[in-house]
């Protein structure tokens, strides 16, 4: 129903990419919710493109080498981060928790780089947009 | 003062595909803009192996530019492989490294996140990190198709062999051979390890490797290095973070005494008993040798250890066995 390509979503599509000044109007409407609700509970830096759902509900923006798709090799043997040595690596947290979530294999999905145009943004409105994920590695 | 040969050679690749075991060795670029030390070091590897890794600015400390110590090494006729990461540029820099370094006969490219540099000697530095080692790939299969990102055309298509590097001794373990095998779909062609010291773990996550047939779409190089002293064992354990030093191989270190000789021996023995274990474990295409400063060691464990012997290889090439498993 609105899942990517659905009539529904197509249709908002359109109609936020004909009238780009209610896009922009529902995006700085959206931006303190979507703060206030992800910061306490995520530690969501607005970076504009959510992963949450496919990172174990956890945000890889946290990790000091912002790593999306998987830890990196420097993580120390009790699990806590090289950089940061007072926190446990975020993507030790992303495997654990991804366990209890019925979409565990998401985490094997690859992700894109990040789109730096689009920090600061909303990210429900960018998905509501589709905002482009070309030209991205 | 660089003159690069005709076209890059492709001896990393042509060694995959034979039957021998394929060594690789890491060394230092240095920190001087005079070549010399850097040549020094490659001759004394260049005949035991099949290629030279030239690392990009390990832990954060500036040295000379990789993609210049790689250029210098090729166009001495040793094969470079260059250790591409993504701390210190973006993906602009990316692509213009990656098409400077098919300019300069440099095919070979090992993509990596990249050390942080918080455990460098200038961890002021802000960290890039716009790309991950995953997205570095895709980025270099984009290239070697002949693309920028933005679509605009690089002709003709840069000719590149790009690998990547797994580290089975840092937790979560489970994920490791996962994230290798994301690797793997995002283009990487061969794998270079951490260095191996806890055996019972490395064995672990090549029993997974296998399982997935992960040696099977990539070859995999375990990462092998010679301890020089009790302090360097204890220096890896302790500080540098990603690597697994059980306490029997440091109480070995400390049985050796303080005499640099006698350390040496036993650093050398540890290595070559590491490598007839790890000769025993399915899966391997070979060993990457990174010997820290210490590349008059590598020919004595080559000989020593029989490496480039051809009835030491693992049962069959990963190509050969790929054919096999796809027929």
């Amino acid at each position: 129903m609105i899942g990517a390509g659905s009539p529904v979503t197509t249709g908002v599509r359109g109609v936020l990419a004909r009238h780009p000044a209610w896009s922009r109007f529902l995006d700085r409407a959206a931006r303190p919710l979507e703060f206030l609700l992800k910061k306490p509970i995520f530690g969501c830096q607005m970076c504009g493109q959510c992963t949450l759902h496919e990172t174990g509900l956890t945000c890889p923006m946290g990790c000091p080498k912002t790593l999306r798709n998987g830890p990196c090799g420097g993580v120390r043997l009790d699990g806590r981060c090289e950089v940061v040595p007072e926190m446990a690596c975020v993507w030790v947290k992303v495997e654990r928790r991804a366990r209890f979530l019925p979409w565990r294999g998401a985490i094997l999905r690859i992700q894109p780089a990040l789109d730096w145009t689009q920090r600061g943004h909303s990210s429900w409105i960018n998905a509501l947009k589709g905002t482009a994920r070309e030209a991205r590695p | 003062m660089i003159a690069p040969p005709q076209a890059a050679t492709r001896r990393l690749e042509e060694a995959f595909a034979s039957i021998r075991p394929v060594l690789t060795c890491e060394i230092a670029a240095g920190d001087s803009p005079d070549p010399s030390g850097l040549l020094k070091r490659a001759a004394l590897v260049r005949d035991h192996v099949d290629a030279v890794n030239v690392p990009d600015n390990t832990a954060g400390i500036a040295h000379m530019s990789g993609l210049a110590a790689a250029a210098i090494l090729a166009s001495a006729g040793i094969e470079p492989i260059l250790h591409v990461t993504c701390r210190d540029v973006n993906r602009i820099g990316l692509q213009s490294l990656l098409v400077g370094a098919a300019a300069l006969k440099v095919r070979n490219l090992l993509c990596l996140t990249g050390d942080h540099m918080a455990h460098g000697d200038q961890p002021q530095a802000k960290p890039v990190f716009d790309l991950d080692s995953l997205q570095l790939l895709r980025l270099a299969g984009t290239v070697r198709s002949g693309r920028y990102l933005s679509g605009r055309p690089i002709v003709p298509a840069p000719d590149l062999f790009c690998g990547t590097t797994e580290n089975p001794f840092a937790p979560p373990y489970e994920f490791r051979p996962l994230r290798l095998r994301k690797k793997i779909e995002a283009g990487a062609r061969f794998v270079q390890t951490q260095i191996v010291y806890n055996l019972p773990r490395f064995r672990e996550f090549m029993t997974r490797v296998t399982d997935l047939g992960l040696d099977r779409q990539a070859p995999i190089l375990a990462g092998v290095s010679p301890l020089r002293s009790a302090r360097a064992a204890r220096h890896m354990r302790e500080r540098i973070p990603g690597m697994d030093v059980p306490e029997a191989i440091v109480r070995r270190m400390d049985g050796a005494g303080p005499d640099r000789g006698r350390a040496e021996q036993e650093g050398l023995a540890i290595c070559l008993e590491i490598l007839e274990e790890l000769r025993t474990i399915p899966g391997l295409r070979g060993f990457h040798l990174m010997p820290i400063h210490w590349e008059e060691a590598v020919p004595e464990i080559v000989s020593r250890a029989r490496l480039r012997e051809t009835r030491t290889v693992p049962p069959l090439p990963a190509a050969t066995r790929f054919q096999e498993a796809s027929a």
